[in-house]
C-alpha cells in the first residue's frame, strides 16, 4: 500500500524506501541472473569453475549495490550526474591514451585490484547526464539548434572514444541510448525525420566509400554464412545450429553439445543464449523473453509513474539500455544482424557489465521509490 | 519565479506518448526474437538437430585385419605385418598443415609426390580425419618422430597393419597387390572403409578376386568429438569382423621352382593336377614386387614396369593370348579320329597345294608317309592341312572348344581373357567375307585366327591326359567355405581317340624323331608326353620363304616366334599337366621344353598332390563323387 504522505515527502525514511522498493522487479532480476549462473555452470561442463561461481559472487555484490543505489535520494543522483559523466569520460580517455601508449587496442583500465571496463559505467553515466540536462529543458528548448548541440556532444564524445577502442557494439548502444532519450524528451519531428532519412541514404554511400574491405567481408559473411562455413561464418553457423537443435523442448540442462564441445565461440559471454536455447528449447526461450518483457514493462511503468522529468528519462534510459542489449545480442546470436560484441545482460559472464547492469537497476528502483518526488525544472538536484 | 510552471508538465504528455511508441517498438523486436526462435527451433529444428549431431559424432573406423593368403600346405603367401606410420590431423596442426609437413620432412624423408598426396587427402576429408603422412617407417625413424612429437602439433605416431608379401615378386601375378581405393572403386562399392585414408583394397590377382571377403568388416566406434576433433567419449562400438583367409591350391615350392626355372624370360607356366584341375603353380615372368604398390610405388618404378618389353604387369598365363601353333594339333587329331579319319595316311613332300595356294610344312624336305600318331610325333604340317581340309572349320571349332580353348576357363582370377576360335558365321559377320578354305587350313596348325591362353592349353593337356572335362581351380577355401568345384563332365571324344592321341604325344618325347625327344625325361616311371608348338609373330612373305626362312636366332628378340609346349606326366598314369609359353623363345635349344621337363620332373619327385594338405575345410564327400568315379 502506498503511503501518499510519506512518498510525497521531500525526504523519506530508510524504512519507507525499503517498503517502496519494487520487490517484484528484484525477484525477476534474480531469476534471470540465476538462469545466467545455470548457463555458466552448464558451459563449464557442469562445474562452478571457472565462471558460475565468480558470476554468483559478482551478482551478490551487484545486488547490494542495486539496493543501496535505490535507497539514495534521486536528487543526489541528479546532483552527481555530471561529475559521474566527467569521471567516466576521463577514464575512457585514459584507456584510450594507454592504448595509444601500448600501440594497440585497450578496453581495460586497472585500478588497484580491480580491472575496470570504463565503457560500462559510461552507459549509465550518459543516461544520468542526459536525463539531468533534459530535465532542465522544455519541449521547445530541446529542439533549438544551439541548445541541441550540448546533448549531441554529450553523446558523441564517449561514442567516438569507444569507437576508437574499437568497440562497435558499445558505440551503437551509447548512440541508441542517447538518441532515444532525445526522442523521449520531445525532440521535434522536424529534426528526427530528416536525420533518419539522411542516415538511411548514407548507408549505401558508406558501403561504397567508408567501410574497409574486411568490414564489408564481415557483412557479406553475415548475409551468407554458409559461404565461409569454416572461416568467419563459423560462429554464425554454429550458433544457429545450437539454437535450432534445441527444438521445441530442448536437450535438457547440461545436455547441450554445441557449447560443451566448443563448437560455439565465446560460449560463456556473448553466445551464452545459444546454450540456453539448445538446452531449454523453444519453450525455455519464450519463457525467457516473457521474463525480459516483464522487466521492461516494470521499467516503462516506473517511467510513466514518475513525477519528475529526470526520473522519467532516467527510468526509460535504463530500461531502453537493458532492452538494447537484449535486442542486439539476441539478433546477433540468431544470425539476424552481423556479429558485434554485446553480451546478454544478467546472463553473460562478465564482471563490469554485471555491476553496471545492477547499478542501472538500482537507479530504476530509485526512480520507483522516489516516483512521487517532484523536482522543479530549474533545479539541479539537492541544493 | 515559481518552482513549477506549465512547461514542467506539458512535456509529460509528449514523454508518455513517445514512451508508448518505444514500448511498441520494443514489443515488436521481442516478437521478432520470438519468431526467430520459432523459425530456428520449431520449423527447422530437425535439420539443425542433424547438423548438431554431425558436429558431435564422429565415426572412427577400426580397420579389420585383411585375410591372409595361404598355399595348399598352409604357407603364408600374403600376410599382415606391423606398420609404423605417421599420421596428421589437420585440425590439430595449429601451425598449419604445410608447416607440420615441413617439420616432419626434416626428421624423415617426404618426397614432393607424397606431400601432394597428403595435402590432397586432407582437402578431401574431414578436419579431424587421420591422414597418413609416411608409412612403413623403420624403428629408428619412428623413434625419431616420437622424440620430436612435442614440436609437431597435429602429427601423431601410429602403429597399424600393412600387407606384406614374403615372397616378393615370386607370387606377384597370382596374388596381385593392394593399394588405396580409386575414385572408381569408391563409386562401385559403398563400403565406408573405402573412403578412409590409408585403407587398401585388392587391385589384381587373388587380392582382387576375393577382396570383398578378405577385406573384412569395418569395426567402428562412434565417438563424441569436440570442435577440435578431440574424442570426448565413446558412444558405441561395433566390433567388426576380420577378413577371411584364402587357401589356394598352389604349392608354394612348386610355384617358386617354376618361377625360378622361367628366370628372366618373358614367359608363363601353369602346372595342374590332372586328377581334379587344381592349379599347383601359375607363373608369369617377369613379375613385380607387390610390396611396392602397397607402400606407394614411385613414378620411376611405375614407368619401368609400364615400358618394359617383357610386360611385367601382364599375367601372361591368363591375360596373354597367343596362336597355339602346333600345340593345337592334338585337338585336331582327336577330332580326326572320331570323324572317320582314324586311318588317314598322308604323304608329306614338304608342301601341298590346295586351291591356288601352296602351303608349306615347316620341314622343307617333307616327312614322307605320315599317319595320325606320326603326324603328332613329328608335328607334320601337311598331314594336319589334310585333316583340317577334311574336317572343316565347324568340327575343328567344336573339338577345340570341347578341350577348353577359345573361352575363359573360369579360374578364380580376374583379368582372364578368352582367346578365340574362329567359325564360318563369325568371319562373315566380322569381315563380311565368307569363310575360305585357306582359313581352315591355317587354323588346322593353330595359326590364322586361332588364339588361346596358356591356362587354356594347360587345361587342354589335363583333359587329354584324363579324358575328363576338368575345370581349373586355384582357390580351395575362402574363410570357412570350401569352394565348390563342378564335377568334370564327359568329353565328346571316344576312349580310342584319346588312346591314339596320347600315344602320339608319348612318341613326341620318347621316340626318336619326336619334336621333344632331345629333352625327354629319362628317369623310368617319370616319362612325360607332350607337344611342342611355335607361334609366328609376323607374316613370312613369299620372297622371304623362297630365299630361305631365317633362323629365329638371327632375328631381333621381338621378331622371334613364340615357343609353346604342353606336357603331362607320368605318361602311363598322368598326374601333372604343365604348360610353358616363352615369348619370342622359338630357338633351336628349345629352352621352354627344358623348363617344362624340369618342372614336371620336380612335380613328380615332390608329388605335392599326394602330400597332406593343410586346408582348414575339406570338401564334403559328395563333392568328390564325380572325381572318384
Amino acid at each position: 500500500m502506498l503511503r501518499p504522505y510519506a512518498a510525497a515527502r521531500r525526504t523519506l525514511s530508510v524504512a519507507d524506501k525499503l517498503y517502496e522498493i519494487n520487490w517484484g522487479l528484484v525477484l525477476l532480476i534474480t531469476i534471470i541472473a540465476s538462469i545466467g549462473f545455470a548457463m555458466q555452470y552448464s558451459v563449464a561442463g557442469g562445474s562452478w569453475d571457472p565462471w558460475a561461481g565468480k558470476q554468483l559472487v559478482r551478482f551478490i555484490i551487484g545486488f547490494g549495490i542495486m539496493i543501496a543505489v535505490a535507497m539514495v535520494d534521486i536528487r543526489v543522483w541528479m546532483n552527481f550526474a555530471y561529475p559521474f559523466y566527467a569521471a567516466s569520460l576521463l577514464l575512457l580517455l585514459g584507456v584510450e591514451l594507454m592504448g595509444m601508449a601500448h600501440l594497440g587496442a585497450q578496453r581495460w583500465i586497472t585500478l588497484g585490484p580491480l580491472e575496470l571496463q570504463p565503457s560500462e559505467p559510461m552507459k549509465i553515466a550518459l543516461i544520468l547526464a542526459l536525463a539531468k540536462f533534459m530535465h532542465g529543458q522544455s519541449v521547445e528548448d530541446i529542439s533549438k539548434p544551439l541548445r541541441l548541440l550540448i546533448p549531441l556532444a554529450m553523446i558523441a564524445m564517449p561514442a567516438v572514444l569507444v569507437a576508437l577502442q574499437p568497440n562497435l557494439g558499445t558505440t551503437i548502444i551509447l548512440t541508441l541510448d542517447g538518441c532515444s532519450l532525445l526522442f523521449l524528451a520531445g525532440l521535434s519531428w522536424f529534426w528526427i525525420v530528416p536525420v533518419v532519412a539522411a542516415v538511411a541514404a548514407a548507408v549505401p554511400l558508406a558501403w561504397r566509400f567508408v567501410l574497409h574491405d574486411y568490414q564489408k567481408a564481415r557483412v557479406m559473411t553475415f548475409l551468407n554464412p554458409e559461404s565461409d562455413a569454416l572461416g568467419a561464418g563459423w560462429n554464425i553457423t554454429q550458433a544457429k545450429i545450437a539454437v535450432g537443435s534445441g527444438g521445441a523442448a530442448g536437450k535438457g540442462f547440461l545436455e547441450g553439445t554445441q557449447s560443451r564441445l566448443n563448437f560455439l565461440p565465446e560460449k560463456q559471454t556473448d553466445f551464452i543464449l545459444t546454450n540456453y536455447a539448445e538446452e531449454f528449447g523453444f519453450v525455455g526461450c519464450i519463457a525467457l523473453l516473457i521474463l525480459f518483457a516483464t522487466v521492461i514493462g516494470y521499467g516503462v511503468q516506473t517511467a510513466v509513474q514518475a513525477r519528475s522529468q529526470f526520473g522519467r528519462l532516467l527510468a526509460m534510459g535504463i530500461t531502453l539500455n537493458f532492452f538494447f542489449y537484449i535486442m542486439i545480442n539476441g539478433l546477433m546470436v540468431m544470425g539476424l544482424i552481423p556479429v558485434v560484441g554485446i553480451p546478454m545482460p544478467l546472463i553473460s559472464y562478465g564482471g563490469t557489465a554485471m555491476l553496471a547492469v545492477m547499478f542501472g537497476f538500482g537507479l530504476l528502483l530509485c526512480v520507483h521509490v522516489h516516483r512521487l518526488v517532484e523536482i522543479p525544472r530549474h533545479s539541479t538536484g539537492i541544493i | 519565479m515559481p518552482l513549477f510552471d506549465r512547461k514542467d508538465k506539458s512535456r509529460y504528455a509528449t514523454f508518455t506518448r513517445r514512451t508508448l511508441m518505444l514500448s511498441g517498438g520494443m514489443g515488436g523486436i521481442l516478437a521478432v526474437l520470438g519468431g526467430r526462435f520459432y523459425q530456428l527451433q520449431i520449423l527447422k529444428g530437425k535439420e539443425y538437430s542433424v547438423e548438431a549431431e554431425d558436429n558431435r559424432v564422429s565415426q572412427r573406423f577400426i580397420f579389420p585385419p585383411r585375410g591372409r593368403i595361404f598355399d595348399r600346405f598352409g604357407v603364408e603367401l600374403a600376410t599382415n605385418r606391423r606398420n609404423y606410420r605417421v599420421v596428421i590431423v589437420a585440425e590439430q596442426a595449429t601451425q598449419g598443415v604445410e608447416a607440420a609437413l615441413d617439420a616432419v620432412g626434416k626428421i624423415i624423408e617426404i618426397d614432393p609426390r607424397q606431400r601432394d598426396r597428403v595435402l590432397h587427402e586432407i582437402a578431401q576429408n574431414k578436419k579431424f580425419a587421420q591422414v597418413p603422412v609416411a608409412e612403413n617407417l623403420t624403428w629408428d625413424e619412428f623413434a625419431r618422430i616420437n622424440l620430436h612429437l612435442p614440436y609437431l602439433p597435429g602429427v601423431q605416431p601410429d602403429v597399424g597393419e600393412t600387407r606384406a608379401y614374403p615372397y616378393g615378386t615370386e607370387m606377384s601375378h597370382v596374388l596381385g597387390y593392394v593399394a588405396s581405393a580409386s575414385v572408381k572403386d569408391q563409386q562401385n562399392d559403398d563400403d565406408p572403409l573405402l573412403t578412409q585414408p590409408g585403407f587398401r583394397v585388392g587391385k589384381r590377382g587373388i587380392e582382387k578376386q576375393y577382396d570383398s571377403q578378405m577385406r573384412g568388416q569395418a569395426g567402428g566406434s562412434r565417438v563424441e568429438v569436440n570442435a577440435y576433433g578431440r574424442v570426448i567419449r565413446e558412444l558405441s562400438n561395433i566390433p567388426g569382423a576380420p577378413g577371411k583367409d584364402v587357401y589356394l591350391t598352389l604349392d608354394c615350392q612348386m610355384q617358386r621352382y617354376a618361377e625360378e626355372r622361367l628366370g628372366e624370360e618373358s614367359a608363363a607356366c601353369v602346372v595342374m593336377d590332372v586328377a581334379n584341375g587344381d592349379i599347383l603353380a601359375l607363373a608369369s615372368t617377369p613379375g613385380y614386387d607387390p610390396n611396392h604398390f602397397n607402400v606407394g610405388i614411385t613414378n620411376t618404378q611405375w614407368q619401368d614396369l609400364l615400358h618394359n618389353d617383357h610386360k611385367p604387369l601382364v599375367n601372361k598365363a591368363l591375360s596373354g593370348a597367343y596362336p597355339p601353333g602346333s600345340t593345337f594339333k592334338p585337338a585336331m587329331a582327336l577330332a580326326a579320329y572320331d570323324n572317320g579319319l582314324a586311318d588317314l595316311q598322308v604323304f608329306c613332300s614338304g608342301s601341298v597345294t590346295i586351291g591356288n595356294h601352296t602351303f608349306h610344312c615347316y620341314k622343307k624336305e617333307g616327312h614322307g608317309h605320315v599317319d595320325l600318331k606320326r603326324g603328332i610325333q613329328v608335328s607334320c604340317d601337311v598331314f594336319f592341312y589334310e585333316v583340317a581340309r577334311r574336317l572343316g572349320i565347324d568340327k575343328m571349332e567344336a573339338a577345340a572348344r570341347a578341350l577348353g580353348l577359345g573361352a575363359p576357363t573360369g579360374v578364380e582370377m580376374p583379368g582372364e581373357v578368352g582367346g578365340f576360335i574362329p567359325s564360318q558365321s563369325w568371319k562373315l559377320a566380322r569381315y563380311g567375307v565368307p569363310w575360305q578354305l585357306g582359313d581352315t587350313i591355317s587354323a588346322g596348325i593353330g595359326q590364322g585366327y586361332v588364339v588361346v591362353t596358356p591356362i587354356q592349353l594347360c587345361t587342354m593337356a589335363a583333359r587329354i591326359a584324363s579324358g575328363k572335362a576338368l575345370v581349373p581351380r586355384i582357390a580351395h577355401v575362402v574363410g570357412s567355405r570350401f569352394q565348390p568345384q563342378p564335377m568334370p563332365g564327359a568329353l565328346p571324344f571316344s576312349p580310342e581317340a584319346f588312346a591314339v592321341v596320347r600315344e602320339g604325344l608319348w612318341k613326341v618325347c620318347n621316340e626318336a624323331g619326336g619334336t621333344a625327344f632331345a629333352w625327354r625325361i629319362n628317369e623310368p616311371g617319370f616319362e612325360m608326353s607332350g607337344k611342342t608348338g611355335t607361334a609366328q609373330v609376323r607374316l613370312i612373305t613369299k620372297q622371304e620363304h623362297d630365299a630361305g626362312v631365317r633362323k629365329n636366332e638371327s632375328l631381333p628378340w621381338n621378331l622371334r616366334d613364340h615357343a609353346l609346349y604342353f606336357a603331362f606326366a607320368p605318361s602311363d598314369a598322368p598326374r601333372y599337366a604343365c604348360m610353358v609359353l616363352m615369348e619370342h623363345g622359338a630357338v633351336g635349344a628349345h629352352p621352354h621344353v627344358q623348363m617344362a621337363r624340369d618342372i614336371l620332373l620336380f612335380a613328380q619327385r615332390r608329388d605335392p598332390a599326394k602330400l597332406p594338405t593343410a586346408y582348414p575345410v575339406r570338401a564334403a564327400e559328395t563333392d568328390l563323387v564325380g572325381e572318384k568315379t
